[in-house]
């Protein structure tokens, strides 16, 4: 049977893991790659290193992380932040991720997904989507979480699926960093409308909080940062009582 | 050991280099037939599309040179998928070493299946020293159907051949190189046979 993933998240600025609070306030958190082994020791299932590096003259430490972190581990990684074109993809698939998140560039551009997917294969596009009630809709973010677009979320999952996105990493911006639980109403609503795997993202703080995501969100996997890197959820933890849980997971 | 790893373009090989790396081994990537020909080993890796990867197999001519290779050969993933003789994915002819057509899943279930999935009904040395069902990591859209070359089994949409064996060609739909100690093992376990 196939199993829920557990994914921690390392957010990365010039070569450097870092954490923040609702995009905004970023505190230091470690070596990418001494973070990766741990974690890949303690049983998470995929990683997820997104660069939030501002200037483009620093990407280059990008490149070299993604090649050390291949050589390092040995379970699959996704790479996002700033991916804007066929070129950069193809960068990153060489020095070793399995799979590259696209953002904001498939907001400007929604044939860029389709492009990436007719060349790489769908199996490692996944669309992150970042989204946020606006009155009574949820909206899709660019930018960050910035910059409100005109897209509904159910709307522009259905687009970037169409497109030929492999999977999708749905991040509800309020519920990012505040540690009270994930966006389960909405995801369990996304599950019924897109058939590729969702990664729920934003609102870990308990291990209630990861059962809740898999029972009734419908989560095919969950996505975290803080809690997993100071150590507040240990990964053994956490998926040995999720397996009392009766959510099928890989114990290692 | 020298060990040849087919280069057409597929996403993978630098996870297989990497893998091969940690076990203490190196590799040769290559698209020459005769250092193909030659190798110990032969690793047919494989992410990507059916299609164009079979194109680029025949532009190359490696797509005469791999069904004739006597030493062990691994094929992974889309490798595996192309060692059957026909794929719905793109309605492409594959390799033909293994008589059999891999399709797509159907609707039922989320497609690609993307995770770590058991392996069970192991029957082949390449599973040597592996006890319990173990988890390998699955990324794939299309399946190769129980076929009798099938050396073991996993339940997605329906249970399919995971593991397939026909004399020294072997090829496995989870990714190895990507999948811990046990896919380690595994790769330990081809490169001793």
């Amino acid at each position: 049977m196939i199993t829920k993933r557990i994914i921690p998240c390392l957010d990365i600025q010039n070569g450097r893991t870092v954490k923040g609070v609702q995009f905004q306030g970023l505190t230091d958190a470690g070596d990418p790659v001494e973070l990766a082994c741990k974690y890949a020791r303690d049983g998470a299932d995929e990683l997820v290193f997104l660069d939030i590096t501002a200037t483009e003259n620093k990407r280059k430490t990008l490149f070299t992380m993604v090649r050390d972190v291949a050589a390092a581990i040995d379970i699959p990684f996704t790479v996002g932040g700033g991916v804007r074109s066929v070129a950069d993809v193809e960068q990153l698939l060489q020095y070793g991720a399995d799979k590259v998140a696209v953002n904001s560039a498939a907001l400007e551009n929604p044939e860029l997904i389709r492009d990436l997917a007719k060349r790489f294969g769908c199996q490692c596009i996944v669309a992150a989507i970042d989204a946020k009630l606006v009155g009574d809709r949820w909206k899709v973010f660019q930018m960050g979480g910035k910059l409100e677009t005109e897209w509904e979320l159910l709307d522009w999952a259905k687009q970037v699926t169409d497109n030929g996105a492999g999977e999708m990493l749905f991040t509800a911006i309020d519920h990012d960093g505040r540690k009270q639980g994930f966006a389960n109403t909405m995801l369990a609503e996304l599950n019924k409308s897109v058939n590729v795997p969702i990664i729920a993202s934003g609102g870990a703080g308990k291990i209630a909080d990861f059962v809740a995501v898999f029972n009734r969100g419908k989560a095919d996997a969950a996505l975290a940062a803080s809690v997993f890197h100071y150590d507040t959820i240990p990964i053994p933890v956490l998926k040995q009582v999720l397996k009392q849980h009766d959510i099928p997971i890989r114990i290692v | 050991m020298e060990i040849a790893i087919i280069d057409y373009g597929a996403g993978n090989v630098q996870s297989v280099l990497f893998a091969l790396e940690r076990l203490g081994y190196t590799a040769r990537v290559t698209t020459d037939a005769k250092k193909i020909q030659s190798a110990d080993k032969v690793i047919f890796p494989g992410v990507g599309e059916a299609s164009s990867a079979m194109a680029r197999l025949k532009a190359t001519e490696l797509d005469r040179v791999i069904p004739k290779l006597q030493q062990p050969v691994l094929g992974i993933c889309l490798g595996m998928q192309l060692l059957c003789r026909h794929t719905e994915e793109g309605n492409t002819s594959g390799l033909g070493i293994f008589d059999a057509d891999v399709v797509r899943f159907s609707n039922q279930v989320k497609i690609p299946q993307i995770g770590w999935n058991t392996i069970t009904n192991l029957k082949s040395d390449l599973f040597r020293g592996i006890t319990a069902e173990p988890y390998l990591y699955f990324v794939h859209s299309y399946y190769v159907p129980l076929i009798p070359e099938c050396i073991a089994t996993t339940d997605y949409q329906a249970t399919f051949s995971s593991a397939i064996q026909k004399e020294n060609f072997y090829g496995v739909q989870f990714h190895p190189e990507k999948s811990g100690e046990v896919g380690a093992q595994i790769l330990t376990n081809f490169l001793r046979l």
